[in-house]
């Protein structure tokens, strides 16, 4: 990369920042819809990261499956359930938010220990091919990673059939709770709950 | 400042540490269904840093990680599919997403 190293470390505190920040504010925030977004600034700058690795192919890739595909898909889920409903109490709240955030400040120490005590054996960046990586990616993807090329092409296929049955609504011809025969125009209109009392 | 050549891959580590455990108390203390799926994308997000990282700094002319990080996202975007789809059956049948009234499975 041609890139001067004080632009480098400018652009890499830039957007790990902003990585860390909204990662935050997507696990904080009170309201799903911001953190929906802040989501996709998340993914935006990851890709950014993969920019200053030298990998276009992947920066693309990650703008258009995770920001493109998986957050949009977020952001309609938020629009087909978000209800304002008021959460149960839970009694001992306290003490589980404790609990959790020490397990994830002492797992964060550790990994950063070790990233920081243990002696990587680089070799140096520089000899980096670059712009060439997209070809070599190819070459990996159609020569010794074929294999798991089909079986993540069969596992799309699956996950899509998948989410069809599962997101599918069922028309049945009686209701289950009465046993009356249903009025099939009413299918699309009704949106009483079949199990609501079964809490 | 000191003298150096390129970013050094601790920075990298440790950014993708620190979102890595951002997502793991997502995961353990949100009570929306869909931030918990959210959660989950973070952390699969600080595991594909951490090999594109790899990969440029150890391995970068058979750039392995790089095909890694392919099939991570596809994986994850099959997953996020699957994910959503049993999150809209549940709210269809329970009328709720809150995490701590799915408790068919508890024993």
């Amino acid at each position: 990369m041609s890139i001067a190293i004080t632009t480098q470390i400018i652009c890499f505190t830039i957007l790990s920042l902003v990585i860390l920040i909204g990662a935050l504010g997507v696990v904080l925030l009170e309201s799903i819809v911001y953190s929906a977004f802040l989501l996709g600034g998340v993914f935006m700058s990851v890709a950014g990261l993969y920019l200053l690795l030298n990998a276009s192919f992947v920066a693309a890739a990650q703008v258009l499956v995770y920001v493109g595909a998986v957050n949009v898909l977020i952001i309609f889920a938020i629009m087909l359930v978000n209800k304002k409903e008021d959460l149960k109490p839970i009694n001992d709240i306290k003490s589980r938010r404790i609990i959790s955030t020490s397990i994830c400040l002492t797992l964060l120490s550790l990994l950063i220990r070790v990233d920081l005590t243990n002696v990587w054996s680089l070799s140096s960046p520089q000899n980096s091919i670059g712009e060439e990586s997209t070809i070599r990616i190819g070459e990996h993807l159609f020569s010794d990673y074929l294999l798991p090329f089909e079986v993540a092409s069969v596992l799309l296929l699956m996950a899509m059939i998948g989410a069809i049955v599962l997101a599918r609504r069922d028309v049945m011809n009686k209701d289950i709770s009465t046993g009356l025969p249903v009025d099939q125009e009413l299918i699309e209109k009704s949106s009483e709950p079949l199990l609501t009392n079964k809490n | 400042m000191m003298n150096l050549e390129s970013i050094p891959i601790q920075a990298f580590l440790i950014v993708s540490s620190a979102l890595f455990c951002i997502g793991i108390w997502g995961l353990l203390n949100s009570r929306n269904a869909v931030r918990v799926l959210m959660s989950i994308e973070l952390m699969l997000n600080a595991v594909n840093i951490n090999l594109m990282a790899f990969s440029s700094y150890v391995d970068n002319n058979l750039i392995q990680g790089q095909v890694f990080t392919i099939f991570v996202i596809t994986v994850a975007a099959a997953e996020a599919a699957v994910g959503l789809a049993i999150l809209l059956s549940l709210y269809r049948n329970r009328v709720t997403v809150d995490m701590e009234s799915f408790n068919l499975l508890k024993w």
